[in-house]
């Protein structure tokens, strides 16, 4: 009986992960695309010699559940050790969403400085090995004076 | 849908970089921070623990932990006020969890008055 609930958890899991995770791909992509004018830059200095207008912190966030194949797949990992290939696509999901969210968050932003990147693990009431994982992403946002040109 | 649009920050600029693009700083007054520690509740935890299996977002974390965010943010902005600097350069945000369910907050920034 308890092998069957857990095959069952198992094809769940891996199912709607699945599922869900080659939809949110494909928007994703099609986000970055949009947003593709407003780059998120890791450098503090201003790369244009043009007059700015505005500033301010932009963020974005998400957290993410791991479903119950990638959980299953992560105990057989962590017993023989090596690279957690199915967490590195959850990871890679939150992150490029926490981007994404903080460029739509600020659509008047030329670009973006000094983006950081920060992972915190979530733990459950339970308290079960890998609940769920934030992505923050902040940087400083800036406008330039509209107008002016680019002298670079 | 989780808000991210930048919060009334009553005039007080904020920046994650050492300096304020296109402003000249005049005065540093030093660290100011804010924090808050918030317990998730029985029912979000309940759907997570179906999300553990599905997979996907955890909306009402990612909601929660912003709006902790931005009560972190708001706390240090009053800080910053009483200090009477119009600033606050290299903000930080960091999240530890604390406790089994409850997470901790915090942003901290240099105050400073802008020329």
């Amino acid at each position: 009986m308890e092998l069957i609930i857990f095959l069952i958890l198992l094809a769940l899991g891996y199912g709607f992960g699945k599922w869900a995770e080659s939809r949110h791909y494909s928007r994703i992509h099609r986000r970055e695309g949009e947003t593709a004018r407003q780059p998120a830059l890791t450098m503090e200095k201003v790369p244009h010699a043009r007059p700015v207008a505005e500033v301010w912190v932009a963020q974005g966030s998400a957290v993410i559940a791991v479903d119950y194949y990638k959980k299953f797949l992560s105990s057989i990992r962590m017993f023989f050790g090596g690279e957690m290939h199915s967490y590195a696509s959850l990871i890679d999901r939150a992150r490029r969403e926490a981007l994404l969210r903080m460029k739509e968050s600020a659509t008047e932003a030329d670009l973006f400085l000094n983006t950081r990147l920060e992972t915190a693990c979530i733990v459950g009431r339970s308290g079960k090995m890998v609940g769920s994982i934030e992505v923050l992403a902040y940087a400083t946002a800036i406008r330039y004076e509209a107008g002016a040109q680019t002298a670079a | 849908m989780v808000d991210f649009k930048h919060l009334d920050t009553g005039g007080i600029v904020l920046t994650n970089v050492e300096t304020v693009p296109g402003r000249q700083i005049q005065h540093v007054y030093g660290l100011v921070q804010g924090s808050t520690i918030r317990a998730k509740h029985v029912g979000r935890d309940l759907m997570a623990g179906l999300k553990n299996i599905f997979g996907g977002e955890l909306k009402g974390y990612t909601e929660l932990l912003q709006e902790s965010r931005n009560q972190a943010t708001v706390r240090m902005l009053d800080q910053a006020r009483e200090l009477g600097a119009n600033a606050v350069v290299n903000v930080r945000f960091t999240t530890s969890s604390v406790a089994q369910g409850a997470s901790e907050i915090l942003a901290y920034g240099t105050a400073v008055t802008l020329a």
